[in-house]
């Protein structure tokens, strides 16, 4: 008789490398393991010690260190260690100590070269484990995989299944209780001719069964109630029998093409014909989406303000693990953009329950790099409020500044310092109704001075949060009507946007500037990022752009005459290049537990990269050199209006 | 009792205090009586590898976690239904070791404990019945120390069904990982109840979440052994020192 322990079998096929493994590779797993619990603080692996076996962590939390007793990694439920060790020389390099109480699964040595040798991908996961360590979770590395990732790692829980005669009362209330969209319709016993059918399937204890069919929630409602049957109506006249089902080891792209060739959104998915849940096309969708949706889903689910302190630690982990996982520029500026967006978003909604509703409508908007969708880790907070026309500051200001108060103090606590410059709610100046707003833009396009434009440039990258969108929308369409006619305006921020100039280069340790001056450090925003950003923003606001991220501006400013052939792509690779780096520089030093800052160092970059870097400022500042020329101030003879 | 060490002195009598009238160190006695007198063959064999001397430490003594699921919890009407056994030390659980039956009860079930363990009529009907195996199950509790949740359930059925199926009562030391937490959370209970705090749940899986340990599906016979297992571990790693006398933790 089977007497596999369900419970191992199913954790540790959720998990990398087993989740690569196939059914019977599993099952061979699940049986060999040997289970010990560790309190915390205790050692796991000691340094030297043999090792004969993978070490799986079931519950808990352990830290890996350096021989010299650095933390090197921690890890947490469902992650591996002990592979490297086992395939150098069996003795440990990095000890192990276990960080909270955990309960470690330890798969022999034997089996593990025996699977590396049987499943490619199982011996490339543990191969290239020196790299992967340093995710601390491997779930976010599988976003693209849903074709080698197999479907039973979807599942979360059981299927709930009833017998054939259940009234579809006792039904309903089963979903009800247990939370479900369907359940599984089976017959006890039946006849045992039949054993050999797909559809038949034994339980542990060697029970036959036999699958009948599914209910869904919708069943209930088009089959029952819209045919005005009773709830008394047993199981077995509504279900479904056609079953459409998946084998646990199928995978997850297979299950989404079951699914959307017999159009349905519940797939049985069985071990050994043996039930062992049902995959929901939601299911698929969480997984596909993970690593940009995970956190932000977590933001909105969290009832106070401490729930989202708590989470902003995880800001700076999923900031290091796509980095990790080589996304690019924009994919982590995106994603950190929306992280602050939607603690934004939940702080407003947090704010609103607690104060009442608003007296009167408004929009909120972000500013800066989060509008831009080009943050890094923890930007500084900008944002402002757009109210409705209605607002009346002697009645309703209390309300809007105690909002915005609840807000930006929510996003200092998540570690989104407060801006420097005041540009925020809280500020009365930035709390305003539509039509002032209106205003200032008009202020800042038909009359520009450079000198107030320099601070105020920020408010064109502007971003809806929450709120009603059109008031926002309002803006940016005043923008793109006034701005491209508005030569002298231009010509303001072109001036304002070749203040910070990059250096020539990177020369041995030392920042070589143009007038021969060595630093040891560059700001890498103040040099690149930013002076790239002020200059693409003028050629979008000239060509009437109404995109907000820098690449995207690139893509309209590229649809026009405005720039020379080529120009248009060599600033696109010089802003990815110099963000990227920027990034990894920060990624770097959170991983080294310092503060992440824009400061690099040339000594800690490589010749290749150095080369690159001074590529792309040479790009700048060729660009800055093209605005002074495209844009000149007008002269008076411009001033008439 | 008086050789052991000082430090544990306290303690020893702690406990003895606490489940004071039950029978401690007379265990490798009893054993060895039974081993002489005893009609069966199988028991004779399980009561010929004897047990351990009191003042074993802990982490030497081969370790082995009963559970039995029933239809009931009366040892005089109801019987066993499925076995689960996973041999273990206090360092490691050897989970291919595990053994697991379902047997015929002697009376029939009643339909709410098919809802409580998932065995069906069916299943039962077709399975051995309890004499059947118990040859398989005493081989496999031989010579370790067994350890259950809630001494009741497992000394209890085990005897009323030995005396059914062969005549003779079969009574062994345990180690019992509630009473362990009986002792742990339910002795200042005056003081909790003085404090209006509810005293803390003694079954097996909200004991198990105190030490950190992942919720399992209950009411498996071989499942709830291996959890049965994983919480002596962890009670020892919080509680205990290695070299702890078998003596003061066995019933």
């Amino acid at each position: 008789m089977d007497i596999e322990q369900l419970e191992i079998r199913q954790h540790m096929g959720h998990f990398a490398p087993f989740e690569y493994l196939g059914d019977e590779q599993l099952d061979r797993v699940a049986g060999a393991v040997e289970v010990g619990y560790y309190r915390a603080g205790s050692d796991i692996l000691a340094l030297d010690q043999e090792i004969n076996e993978l070490c799986y962590i079931r519950s808990g939390a352990v830290e890996v260190s350096r021989r010299g007793g650095q933390l090197f990694d921690r890890l947490v439920e469902g992650d591996v260690f002990g592979a490297s060790d086992l395939m150098r020389n069996r003795r440990v390099r990095f000890p192990v100590r276990a960080l909270e109480d955990s309960l470690i699964y330890f798969v022999p040595a034997e089996l593990f070269e025996a699977l590396r040798g049987e499943n490619d991908d199982f011996a490339d996961f543990v191969e290239t484990g020196g790299v992967r360590l340093k995710a601390t979770v491997d779930q976010h590395q599988h976003d693209n995989r849903t074709g080698t990732t197999r479907v039973r790692r979807l599942i979360r829980r059981r299927p709930v299944m009833v017998d054939a005669d259940t009234p579809m009362r006792e039904v309903a209330r089963r979903m009800r209780d247990e939370n479900v969209t369907c359940v599984l319709v089976i017959d006890n016993g039946g006849d045992h001719d039949t054993d050999n059918s797909p559809c038949h399937f034994a339980t542990d204890d060697g029970v036959v069964h036999r699958l009948d069919g599914i209910v869904t929630d919708r069943d209930c409602c088009t089959r029952v109630l819209a045919d005005d049957l009773d709830g008394t109506v047993p199981v077995a006249k509504v279900m479904t029998t056609q079953l459409v089902t998946a084998r646990s080891e199928e995978s997850v792209h297979e299950a989404m093409l079951a699914m959307l060739n017999h159009n349905i959104k519940h797939l049985p998915i069985l071990h050994k014909r043996r039930p062992i849940g049902v995959l929901h096309l939601g299911d698929i969708m969480r997984h596909e989406t993970r690593s940009s949706l995970y956190l932000v889903n977590t933001i909105f689910n969290q009832p106070g303000l401490a729930g989202l302190i708590r989470l902003s630690g995880d800001v700076t982990a999923a900031f290091t693990r796509l980095v990790d996982e080589g996304a690019d520029a924009t994919m982590v500026g995106c994603t950190m953009a929306a992280i602050c967006k939607s603690f934004a978003r939940r702080l407003l909604e947090l704010g609103e329950a607690e104060l009442g509703p608003p007296p009167v409508p408004y929009s909120f908007m972000v500013l800066g790099s989060t509008a831009r969708d080009e943050q890094t880790v923890f930007a500084d907070q900008d944002h402002a409020m757009v109210l409705d026309d209605s607002f009346d500051p002697e009645q309703h200001d209390a309300y809007f500044l105690a909002l915005a108060r609840f807000v930006s103090d929510g996003l200092a606590a998540c570690g989104y310092p407060l801006c420097k410059g005041d540009v925020m709610a809280t500020n009365r100046r930035w709390r305003q109704p539509l039509s002032v707003w209106q205003r200032y833009f008009r202020d800042w396009i038909e009359d520009p001075d450079p000198e107030s434009l320099l601070n105020s440039a920020i408010f064109f990258d502007l971003g809806h949060v929450h709120g009603e969108a059109h008031r926002i929308e309002a803006l940016q369409a005043l923008i793109v009507e006034l701005a491209p006619r508005n030569p002298r305006f231009l010509a303001a921020m072109a001036r304002n946007a070749l203040n910070r100039t990059p250096p020539i280069g990177l020369f041995r340790t030392f920042i070589l500037e143009k007038d021969g001056q060595q630093n040891d450090a560059i700001n890498l925003k103040r040099r690149g990022t930013a002076p790239l950003v002020d200059l693409v923003r003028v050629h979008a606001l000239a060509c009437g752009s109404s995109s907000s991220s820098t690449l995207r501006r690139l893509e309209d400013i590229a649809r026009t005459q405005l720039l020379p052939e080529g120009v248009n792509d060599r600033l696109r690779y010089a802003f990815e290049y110099i963000s990227m780096v920027r990034i990894r520089h920060q990624a770097l030093a959170i991983e080294q537990g310092e503060e992440a800052d824009n400061r690099l160092r040339p000594a800690n970059v490589s010749s290749r990269e150095r080369h690159h870097l001074k590529d792309a400022f040479e790009v700048l500042s060729h660009a800055q050199k093209f605005l002074k020329f495209r844009y000149p101030m007008p002269s008076s003879s411009g001033r008439r209006r | 009792m008086r050789d052991w060490p000082q430090r544990l002195q306290k303690h020893y009598r702690r406990w003895q205090w606490y489940r004071r009238g039950r029978l401690v160190s007379e265990w490798p006695d009893y054993l060895a009586a039974r081993h002489n007198n005893c009609g069966d063959e199988r028991l004779s064999r399980y009561f010929g590898a004897g047990t351990f001397d009191p003042r074993t430490p802990m982490e030497e003594v081969p370790l082995v976690a009963l559970d039995f699921e029933t239809t009931g919890l009366d040892p005089g009407r109801h019987s066993i239904v499925s076995v689960g056994i996973q041999p273990f030390s206090m360092r490691r659980i050897p989970v291919a070791q595990g053994y697991y039956r379902v047997v015929r009860p002697r009376r029939a079930l009643s339909s709410s404990s098919v809802v409580h363990h998932r065995l069906t009529h069916s299943a039962l009907a077709e399975a051995p019945r309890f004499d059947e195996v118990i040859g398989e199950v005493l081989e496999r509790l031989a010579g370790r120390l067994v350890v259950v949740h809630y001494t009741r359930i497992e000394r209890e059925f085990l005897d009323a069904a030995a005396r059914h199926y062969l005549g003779e009562p079969l009574l062994f030391p345990l180690i019992d990982t509630m009473a362990i937490e009986a002792y742990l959370h339910r002795r200042p209970a005056w003081y909790q109840r003085l404090r209006g705090r509810r005293p803390a749940s003694l079954r097996l899986h909200p004991s198990r979440e105190r030490y950190g340990l992942p919720a399992y599906q209950a009411h498996h016979a071989l499942t709830d052994a291996l959890a049965t297992a994983e919480l002596l571990q962890a009670q020892m790693a919080w509680h205990y020192d290695p070299d702890t006398p078998v003596g003061a933790l066995w019933e």
